[in-house]
């Protein structure tokens, strides 16, 4: 049996939660080594765990930083010439207009000038739009959470409860009708399904009539409530085409990782303590199951930011996924640099949260 | 006062493997009864049909009754409530029969807050309790099933089933993953604590020289069925089945060398419970088989005092003498 500390050691250590990565680098003074208690020992471990978690997204990020510079730099395309849109300008007009955007510099010295401003996150003049572009992603950012957020708790949650469903009766007809029916919306290209919704309920055809919106986040001129009744209007189908398309993933990890516990000793321990069907289902499979499901969560997290590029274009939606297609097509360097940045850093950033909040779902991991 | 009574139980999995055969038992209050067998036996199978713990899909026929009340016929909800609260189970191999995401103490509270109708702080106080009863730390509560030693998760494993004071413990391979010193101490552990409190105890185990230390009565079962039943000392010292003989003879007898470098096994595999031999289903093995035996099957016959056995050559008078010499024929005496 490993050494037990006596509860007010126990207690003396856990009273300082909020001692940091820092503090739990180097040994406590005065705690002989094998003396503290479990959950001390366990907090501290959590802690260097995280801290460690943490360094390495840093390190990720300075990495995409890096890389995003170089990438855009590879593109075989003047970005002067595109700004100019093919128009008879003077050799002098294009030195000016390099000099002003500061493409005349060397390679190294206009990288470490983009390093310097990126860290204090200015990430220049977009060439498009002549405004900074710190300001477009924060002016597209809300309307992309607002739709990719709401599509991912929706898609989600469906997916997590169709795939325990299934999973806790496989074989039954609603699972085979449930999995056959989520793997064909899966197979379907998110920008069909969405034309096919735009023909059908936004335009109308035959007997339907057009009900939704083709595009677009508002009607504009709207205050208040009817502000965001029309915002919820205007979301509907390119939601429904988001959710339709993502919630068999969620639903096929959920369905096979409680597969994977159904045979397990614990339920039958369950079981034999008389527990109903639905509280060994709720109590003590899912927990098990969810493990799997929660990782591809954080996973899809990072890439709400990124929005959907296609969706978004579709139903003309202003958020980070249209403004992405914009910049490409130009290419507006700085804007695409800031972008594939903050695309890059969502995804970062969700992993790490899933790393560090992955312990408090499964106690085996990280202590 | 009769606790369990099992009568011509029978399970048949789907695919049709026939993993109990008809199988009769009998326990007193505070009796502690050892089922012995090989692996596919069936010996699990007949604790998990005990409380009706089996798959939909295996027939079950047969009675199982606890307390006077039929386990295989109750409704669902009587099923639930007999659970746990009438009959518990230690199960083999605790590192899997525990949930790995909830602390242990949650566990062991989990019955007592089903069954007992007790409080959050009643149910704590008694998990605590039961922990120092089974020799753990009541701290131990706090902790989850992968910080905890084999042997700490076994003794949480019978605190978990001691939680609502059942009448019956079922054992299955108590302590068939753990070290010999460690098995001893939770042997002892469960017999100190069946003493205390009265209970009536079915102990599985392949281990037939752990139930002959632990339990009164012993009944060895072979592809499906108890082949030889009797009190626990003479099964073990003196089997009248000559399966039963293999199973005691196959331990090697401490400072004998004789038996150390010629340990006896049994050659060969118990048989497919789907496909079983015509007859004795035990005569495709068996050392002393007659012509007869692939013929006919072999029903526990009374033989002696307390003891029954299922061999042609049991039951006629000398028999058992037979057995043993045709045995010492074929220099396979057991030395025990």
């Amino acid at each position: 049996m490993t050494a037990d500390s006596t509860p007010a050691l126990a207690k003396s250590a856990d009273a300082r939660p909020g001692s940091g990565p820092a503090a739990a680098a180097g040994p406590e003074p005065g705690a002989r080594p094998g003396t503290r208690g479990p959950r001390a020992r366990n907090l501290r471990a959590y802690l260097q765990y995280a801290a460690a978690k943490i360094v390495g997204a840093a390190v990720s990020l300075f990495a995409v930083l890096v890389t995003s510079f170089f990438l855009f730099r590879l593109i075989p395309s003047d970005p002067v010439k595109q700004m100019t849109g093919g128009r008879r300008v003077s050799t002098q007009q294009l030195a000016a207009l390099r000099h002003q955007y500061g493409l005349d510099q060397p390679m190294w010295k206009q990288f470490t000038s983009y390093i310097g401003d990126a860290l204090s996150g200015d990430f220049g003049i977009s060439y498009q739009y002549h405004t900074p572009v710190i300001d477009k992603i924060t002016g597209a950012l809300p309307a992309t959470l607002l739709l990719t957020g709401t599509a991912y708790v929706l898609y989600s949650a469906l997916g997590i409860w169709l795939g325990t469903r299934s999973g806790w009766r496989s074989g039954s007809r609603s699972d085979r009708f449930h999995t056959a029916f989520a793997l064909t919306l899966y197979s379907v290209p998110s920008f069909w399904l969405g034309l096919l919704l735009i023909i059908v309920f936004a335009v109308g055809i035959g007997p339907i009539p057009g009900m939704f919106p083709t595009g677009g986040l508002e009607q504009g001129g709207l205050h208040g409530f009817s502000y965001v009744v029309d915002v919820a209007h205007h979301m509907v189908l390119p939601v429904v085409t988001l959710v339709a398309v993502g919630y068999a993933q969620t639903l096929l990890v959920m369905r096979s990782s409680l597969l994977d516990e159904m045979g397990s000793d614990y339920l039958t321990t369950a079981r034999a303590k008389g527990l109903r069907d639905d509280l060994v289902r709720r109590r003590h499979a899912v927990p098990n199951a969810l493990l799997p499901t929660f990782t591809l969560m954080f996973v899809n997290l990072g890439h709400v930011v990124a929005g959907q590029i296609l969706v978004e274009t579709v139903f003309s939606w202003p958020g980070l996924g249209g403004l992405f297609y914009q910049a490409l097509s130009v290419p507006d360097l700085p804007l695409v640099q800031g972008l594939f940045f903050v695309f890059a850093t969502a995804v970062i950033l969700a992993n790490t949260l899933a790393d560090i909040l992955y312990p408090l779902l499964d106690p085996r991991v990280g202590r | 006062m009769t606790l369990l009574q099992v009568r011509d139980l029978t399970v048949t999995y789907d695919g049709g493997a026939r993993a109990v055969r008809g199988v009769d038992l009998t326990l007193a209050a505070g009796q502690k009864l050892g089922v012995a067998g090989e692996s596919g036996c069936g010996k699990s199978t007949l604790a998990l049909a005990l409380l009706r713990l089996l798959p939909a899909s295996a027939k079950v026929t047969g009675e199982v009754l606890l307390g006077g009340e039929d386990v295989l016929t109750m409704k669902w909800g009587r099923v639930r409530a007999v659970r746990w609260a009438g009959a518990s189970i230690v199960f083999q191999g605790a590192m899997h029969s525990l949930n790995a995401v909830h602390r242990v103490g949650d566990q062991i509270a989990e019955p007592i807050l089903l069954h007992k109708r007790a409080t959050r702080e009643g149910a704590r106080r008694k998990v605590a309790e039961l922990l120092e009863h089974v020799g753990l730390p009541a701290a131990r509560a706090a902790s989850y099933p992968h910080e905890l030693s084999g042997g700490q998760r076994q003794r949480v494993m019978i605190a978990m089933a001691l939680a609502c004071d059942p009448e019956l413990i079922v054992a299955d391979e108590p302590t068939t993953a753990l070290d010999v010193m460690i098995q001893a101490q939770i042997l002892g552990l469960i017999s100190r604590l069946v003493a205390e409190q009265d209970l009536g105890l079915v102990m599985i185990s392949h281990d037939l020289a752990v139930l002959a230390d632990t339990c009164d009565r012993l009944a060895v079962m072979y592809a499906g069925r108890v082949v030889e039943e009797g009190p626990a000392a003479q099964v073990y010292a003196d089997a009248l089945h000559p399966y039963g003989k293999a199973l005691s003879g196959s331990f090697p007898t401490i400072g004998d060398p004789a038996s150390r470098f010629a340990p006896r096994g049994l050659p060969g595999d118990p048989p497919d419970p789907a496909a079983l031999p015509p007859g004795c289903t035990f005569h495709p093995r068996c050392p002393v088989a007659l012509d007869v035996c692939a013929r006919d099957d072999q029903e526990l016959r009374p033989a002696g005092a307390g003891r029954r056995a299922a061999c042609v050559r049991v039951g006629r008078t000398g028999a058992a003498e037979d057995v043993r010499a045709r045995v010492r024929g074929q220099g396979r005496e057991p030395e025990h």
